[in-house]
């Protein structure tokens, strides 16, 4: 039977080391709302959504009575817009039409955000594709809860330059069409290569179409959670600094599966997928960078960061794994710069650079996320980030992403407020180097080589 | 439906009674009792079985909640699951 002191454990957890469960996304399919008339398609996407989605919230709030486990987000996530869209649509702003009934959905069952206005591109763009691409700084500068994602490479398919010189631009654009807001569209845009079809986590969450009717996701939080623990184990040898991160992240995990069998079971929905990752937040204490100076480190960015953070985020997912029965998403420690505290303090203290957070990249998710760098960034520099982002997801068989904001009208040094979980950020430099030929040329990069692994 | 119900507060005369009184009167059958003291805190987890009581989860933790404000404690009341699903593989 279980004892007092276990049940201390898990309520410190979440009462003072932020333990909760980040997100119950429920995945919707909405291939069966394609038609040809444009009003008949937002009739039958608004329709499927609350219908699908009108006992999320509640259902959510159920669960965290019946546990005492905070859940902070129910949201949803739909088959790529793109998709849907592509037989009625006939210019961007027919797109735009859809991702307002996804806004008006989403606020019809009482949701934050809806993923899915989305468009997977990694080898080639149709017309469809091209034009909700197009309409994306529109449909985020109109709506408030929808959620953007563009896919432009895989590791079977390479990149697709062209998408990644487009996305320069349209990342521009929507900081533009959002200025008034210190540039928030681009908070909701992510450009992914390897983007997996089950992530949970907002702003890159779509259903894929690999994906059944409805299906449950979720994605569990919980750096402060790993920190106590490693505060606890403060000078011990690599083998128990591993062991207790293991041991910690497979009881943060076991306490999403809970919540999503419970979500599932209640809603008659399957369940798809717990997301392993560490997902920070702007709150004092629930910061990965934190982990990694209890870890040894005196800021993020110092040597030994990328080292540090490649254990950190392995360990995690060994923990975790054997939690869930199914694990999937992106499952990595999130680094992101605006909703972290320690981050945000490293940039400060000058000790993490972009080109530090790109390395980091390289051994755990997802990306170079919540970034602000400054509004007169060229476009083709935006692109240039993107491709080196995008390759290294490619070659390394892995998801990266870019999330990077370019405040219009700020620069280095200041800083950009954008509120609750999204956090706030010191603008930070990006190299003015030009690499407008580069990303100019047009057409793909090919798929790389599976073998001679060096 | 097994239940844990924590009581944690400053320690005073009757915070045992008074939770143990109100679980009677409404069919909860308490399985296990422990208690210790942690910080100076009065610290006590019950583990309860509400299957016959007529009141729903909801209110029966709702009712904890009071009368733990009623006497300067906090009560919390959680189903089981939570911490076996933690802490046993």
């Amino acid at each position: 039977m279980i004892n007092i002191y276990e049940v201390n454990e898990t309520n410190n957890m979440i009462e003072h080391e932020n333990l909760d469960v980040r997100t119950i996304t429920l995945g919707i399919s909405l291939l069966d709302c394609i038609d040809s008339d444009l009003s008949a398609v937002n009739e039958k996407i608004y329709r499927k959504i609350t219908t699908a989605a009108k006992d999320l919230v509640s259902t959510g709030k159920a669960i965290e009575k019946d546990f005492g486990i905070p859940i902070v987000n129910k949201r949803i996530s739909v088959t790529p817009i793109a998709l849907i869209g592509g037989a009625a649509c006939s210019c961007p702003e027919d797109f735009v039409t859809i991702a307002r009934t996804l806004d008006r959905a989403a606020e019809e069952v009482g949701v934050n955000f809806i993923g899915g206005y989305s468009a997977l591109v990694s080898k080639g763009m149709t017309h469809a594709d091209e034009l909700l691409i197009r309409s994306i700084p529109q449909a985020l500068a109109e709506t408030e809860r929808v959620c953007s994602s563009v896919n432009v490479g895989s590791t079977r398919t390479g990149l697709n330059m062209d998408a990644v010189n487009l996305m320069g631009q349209v990342v521009l654009q929507t900081a533009e069409a959002t200025k008034e807001a210190d540039s928030l569209g681009c908070a909701k845009l992510v450009v992914f290569c390897n983007a997996p079809d089950d992530n949970p986590f907002m702003a890159g969450a779509f259903h894929g179409v690999t994906e059944t009717d409805a299906v449950i996701n979720v994605g569990v939080s919980g750096p402060g959670v790993v920190k106590v623990a490693l505060e606890k184990v403060r000078g011990a040898n690599f083998e128990v600094l591993c062991e207790t991160i293991k041991k910690t992240a497979f009881k943060i995990t076991r306490v999403g599966q809970l919540v999503a069998q419970e979500a599932s079971s209640r809603m008659g929905i399957p369940f798809g997928i717990i997301d392993l990752s560490l997902a920070p937040t702007p709150a004092v204490g629930d910061s990965v960078a934190e982990i990694l100076q209890e870890i040894g480190l005196e800021r993020v960015g110092a040597p030994g960061t990328t080292a540090a953070l490649a254990m950190l985020n392995d360990q995690v997912k060994k923990g975790g794994v054997m939690a869930s029965s199914y694990v999937g998403g992106l499952s990595g420690a999130f680094i992101p710069v605006s909703e972290d505290q320690g981050m945000i303090d490293a940039v400060n203290a000058g000790a993490l650079t972009i080109e530090k957070l790109e390395a980091m990249t390289c051994v755990c998710s997802v990306g170079l996320d919540m970034i602000a760098i400054p509004g007169d960034t060229p476009a083709s520099t935006i692109s240039g980030i993107i491709a080196d982002e995008a390759a290294i997801g490619m070659i390394n068989q892995k998801t990266t992403a870019v999330r990077v904001i370019p405040v219009i009208g700020k620069s280095v040094g200041e800083t950009v407020e954008f509120g609750g979980l999204l956090g706030y950020a010191p603008v930070m430099p990006v190299n003015s180097f030009s690499c407008e030929r580069f990303v100019s040329r047009g057409g793909r990069i090919p798929a790389p080589i599976h073998s001679f692994k060096n | 439906m097994k239940v844990i119900i924590t009581v944690v507060g400053k320690d005073t005369v009757g915070i045992i009674a008074k939770v143990c009184t109100y679980l009677a009167n409404n069919r909860v059958n308490i399985l296990d009792i422990s208690q210790t003291i942690v910080q100076g805190y009065f610290n006590m987890m019950m583990i309860a079985d509400m299957s016959d009581s007529a009141k729903p989860f909801e209110e029966l933790a709702g009712d904890l909640e009071q009368v733990g404000e009623e006497i300067g404690v906090k009560i919390k009341c959680q189903r089981e699951e939570i911490f076996t699903k933690m802490h046993r593989i």
